[in-house]
């Protein structure tokens, strides 16, 4: 496997144990050897070198809680009863007694209050759906920030974007299917999206409630889409995603001995293994935790659902927040035409930040590289201040995102500080367009602030608290080599590639430029390679002199620190 | 058995619910006389002491604003007709006599002269100057005696799109919003929905009965004493706190854990 790509691995731990097996496993695959031929496989994929950098944890929080997902889940199946039939409440919940409802609401009651650990249950289904879906936006941005998704592993990159919109779908089906007033409130703007699709809406609404919402066929084929067919591509396109990774190995952060060529770090067995094992007790106990001490969705509060009633208050999980943000922000706006409305003010909010950053994440790997050129296999990770554009477009995106998100509670907040809703409204139009840009340059900004700071340490040294005094009265305070792990840590830095032709730093290149960058895409294309490649600033590994080349060509505040160095 | 279910079944329970509610009334001593809509009715039921000191409290502190003929100025509304009902709502919650003008006049602490006595002389002086909505009898707004799953249909229907699920507020237009249900008492509870205090619409009786009214009071009464089943109640405003907590506890929890689990190494190295 390893001669396919042409990587070796290397561990640090157990150094006298590298070419050894342990006995544990040793016994164990000579007895699977002798039966199924297997033991070869099983010694070779047990020594799998897995990194130690703590951000690399953070995509199991989703898988582990998608374990815990699949087994609450099935514990709800056992009771829930997806159906819309009309009951009359007669359970122990005194506030709805003789109350009307569909079966699937009064079931959901039924494991609440009167199932043993049913209410457990269901708050830790629902903590570990939140946690589900955060921990693969966290986990998502650690790849996005180090440039681990880029070539070979572009589509692993898109299976994980395809799991983050198969369960953003899925938790949204799982939200309605206990038919409360707040879920009902979901599936309306649910249907009022769908609806508001140019000619085909009305058939799609009408083909997915079976006829006039809310009919009475959605919360079945919610079910059948929460429990079977989604998780079961979950499941699918989550193993996908674990065996390319194995097969394609870990990226690591830059470090001494770290190479395109190798892996450094601590085997899967036994280290990494007991380290994960741990890792899913705490995501385990994280959400019992929660599941047990804070009461999440309330439905006995909320009542059943009549497409009648609505409550304030009325938000989506928090992963369908900036959708309810983008729709709060927009102006009523509308196309009449022919006696056809267009209702912009559903269509764009629901669609345009969802494109944006959706499709801009799956692009993303795909025009990095047609604006660098850069088709190498990269095994080593960047530093998120090495890469200062990609860095700053990531944080513009989660600042938006991030703006929308929080204006999905507008008036909660209005309500809770005492703010006008109207203020909320109008501040958010005029941020969701000025927060992106001026995040963006901050970020830029302290980006190449960081670089600088690097080829500070590198070329000078770091402080070291003794302070001097020269015989001419004057104190100084003397720098020390940083320590050989930062150091190396620091000189893992590359350039950012660029277009070959498209010039160097500012400056447009001399001559004809190459076939792919004439024309005025062309040229655009060198010029973004221009701003987006290259080196900003230089960190060079002598000691005493700053590289003057690399220092003219930064960007940004401050002049590096010359004053403290009076060597 | 489930916790709640099985305290709800106590047999305490139910006394527990009537303490509850006659504490709260209990403090209050009203002028019971639903009939008295007119300055007449005031004097036929021997409540012409109270209209006298009624009128000078009004003249000392309400006047200001509301005009000495209950007519109205630039900062005040008039108060011809509001009835007993809004002066005791808006007197016993604090609000007014009003601090300094903004989009809405807050519940707030009560200035000291204010009390039983004071605000059922103000009201008796306001009713006898064009009458309006009494203050309702103890036994019109006795938890105790509605129906809290037919009161909690009709405060869905009626009161949550403003004043969210539970009763826990929830932001108007302009700067207004629907105050949280928690501190209310029952009384007010009734009083607001017959007076339509500020942007709140009123509910008079022929759009929701006063055994309805009692309903309604019954399911506020009891939803918000109630104990959350499922842990911390996180203010009971859904999902933007549970959000909140996912984040700031859940995520916040696991980083932490995986910087832990994975520098033990280092240290032993080093
Ligand atoms: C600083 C000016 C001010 C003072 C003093 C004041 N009020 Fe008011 N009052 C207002 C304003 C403004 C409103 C309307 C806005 C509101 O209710 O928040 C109002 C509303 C009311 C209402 C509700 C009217 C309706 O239509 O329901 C009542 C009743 C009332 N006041 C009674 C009183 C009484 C009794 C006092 C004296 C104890 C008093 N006010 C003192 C300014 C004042
Ligand atoms: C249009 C929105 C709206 C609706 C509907 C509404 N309210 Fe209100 N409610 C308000 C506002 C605004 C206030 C604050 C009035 C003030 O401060 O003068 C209020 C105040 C109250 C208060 C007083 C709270 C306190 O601080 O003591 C109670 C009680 C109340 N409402 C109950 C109800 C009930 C019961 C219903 C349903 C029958 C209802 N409201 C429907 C907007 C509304």
């Amino acid at each position: 496997m390893s001669a396919k790509i042409g990587i070796n691995e290397k561990s640090t731990v157990h150094q006298p144990s590298i070419t050894e097996t342990p006995k544990a496993i040793a016994g164990v695959s000579t007895y699977l050897d002798d039966r199924l031929g297997a033991g070869n496989f099983l010694k070779r994929n047990l020594r799998k070198i897995f990194p130690d950098h703590w951000s690399f944890l953070l995509g199991e929080i989703a898988l582990y809680s998608f374990i815990i997902l699949l087994l609450t889940g099935t514990f709800l199946t056992f009771w829930f009863k997806p159906s819309m039939a009309h009951v009359v409440y007669d359970g122990v919940y005194e506030p709805l007694k003789g109350v009307g409802m569909s079966e699937a609401y009064a079931s959901s009651l039924h494991i609440s209050l009167e199932v043993r650990g049913g209410l457990l249950m269901r708050q830790m289904h629902h903590w570990a759906a939140l946690l589900f879906v955060a921990g693969m936006m966290v986990h998502m941005l650690r790849v996005f920030f180090t440039g681990a998704y880029r070539k070979p592993r572009e589509l692993n990159w898109l299976i994980g974007i395809l799991l983050l919109t198969l369960a953003l779908v899925e938790g949204l089906t799982g939200y309605s299917l206990p038919d409360d007033l707040l879920s009902g409130a979901g599936l309306r703007i649910t249907e009022g999206v769908m609806i508001s699709l140019p000619l085909v809406g009305s058939y799609i609404t009408f083909f997915l409630f079976g006829g006039e919402y809310p009919g009475t066929d959605i919360i079945s084929r919610f079910f059948t889409l929460h429990v079977l067919l989604i998780p079961g591509i979950l499941l699918a396109l989550i193993s996908a995603h674990m065996i390319l990774m194995w097969v394609q190995k870990h990226t690591q952060m830059p470090g001494k001995d770290r190479k395109n060529t190798n892996v450094v770090g601590a085997p899967f067995y036994p280290a990494f293994m007991a380290k994960a094992g741990a890792y899913f007790l705490f995501t385990f106990a994280v959400t019992a935790g929660l599941g047990t001490f804070a009461q999440i969705n309330p439905i006995w509060l909320f009542g059943p659902y009549t497409p009648a009633d609505i409550s304030a208050g009325s938000q989506p999980d928090f992963y369908m927040g900036f959708l309810e943000g983008s729709l709060r922000l927009m102006p009523a706006w509308e196309i009449n035409f022919l006696g056809y409305t267009l209702p912009l003010s559903v269509i764009i909010p629901a669609l345009l930040p969802l494109g944006i950053i959706m499709t801009g994440l799956a692009l993303y790997p795909f025009l990095e590289q047609w604006v660098t050129g850069d088709r190498r296999e990269h095994h080593v990770c960047d530093r998120p201040r090495n890469n200062p554009h990609r860095t700053s477009i990531g944080m513009a995106a989660i600042s938006f995102y991030g703006l929308l998100w929080l204006l999905g509670a507008n008036d909660e907040i209005s309500a809770k500080f005492q703010i006008s809703l109207f203020v909320t409204t109008i501040v958010g139009r005029v941020l969701v367009f000025v927060l992106p840009v001026v995040t963006y340059i901050v970020t830029y900004s302290i980006c190449i602030g960081l670089q600088r700071k690097d080829a500070e340490v590198i070329g000078h040294g770091v402080e070291s608290g003794v302070i001097k005094r020269l015989p001419s009265g004057e104190y100084i305070e003397i720098h020390v080599p940083p320590a050989d792990d930062i150091a190396d840590h620091m000189l893992g830095k590359r350039p950012v590639a660029m277009l070959p032709g498209a010039g160097d730093g500012e400056a447009e290149p001399e001559g004809v430029p190459p076939k792919a960058l004439r024309g005025p895409i062309g040229k655009l294309r060198a010029k973004m390679s221009r701003a987006y490649g290259g080196e900003k600033v230089a960190i060079d590994d002598g000691h005493g002199h700053h590289d003057d080349h690399g220092e003219h060509a930064a960007i940004g505040a401050g002049d590096g620190g010359h004053s403290n160095d009076k060597k | 058995m489930n916790r709640i279910t099985a305290r709800r079944r106590h047999p305490l329970a139910r006394y527990a619910v009537l303490l509850f509610a006659l504490a709260l009334l209990g403090g209050v001593y009203t002028v019971a006389a639903p009939a008295g809509q007119s300055a007449d009715a005031a004097i036929a039921s021997g409540k012409v002491d109270d209209v006298a000191a009624g009128k000078k409290l009004f003249e000392q502190s309400c006047a200001s604003c509301h005009g000495l003929n209950l007519e109205g100025t630039k900062t005040g509304p008039t108060l011809v007709g509001v009835g007993a009902a809004a002066v005791d709502f808006q007197v016993s919650s604090g609000r007014m006599p009003a601090a300094q003008p903004g989009a809405q006049a807050p519940r707030k602490q009560k200035y000291p002269w204010v009390n039983e006595t004071t605000i059922r002389q103000l009201a008796a002086y306001v009713q006898s100057k064009g009458g309006g909505p009494a203050v309702p009898s103890d036994d019109a707004v006795d938890p105790a005696k509605g129906n809290s799953a037919k009161g909690g249909e009709l405060f869905r229907a009626n009161c949550i799109q403003c004043h969210n699920f539970v009763g826990a507020g929830g932001a108007l237009t302009e700067g207004k919003y629907a105050p949280d249900l928690n501190s209310s008492t029952p009384k007010q509870i009734y009083e607001a929905m017959v007076t339509g205090p500020q942007a709140m619409p009123p509910f008079n009786d022929s759009t929701i009965t006063p055994e309805q009214k009692r309903d309604m009071i019954a399911y506020i009464v009891e939803v918000r004493g109630q104990k959350d089943p499922g842990g911390f109640g996180l203010g009971r405003i859904g999902p933007v706190t549970e959000g909140l907590a996912l984040w700031v506890v859940g995520i916040s929890l696991l980083v932490l854990a995986a910087i832990w689990i994975t520098a033990k190494r280092r240290q032993k190295k080093s």
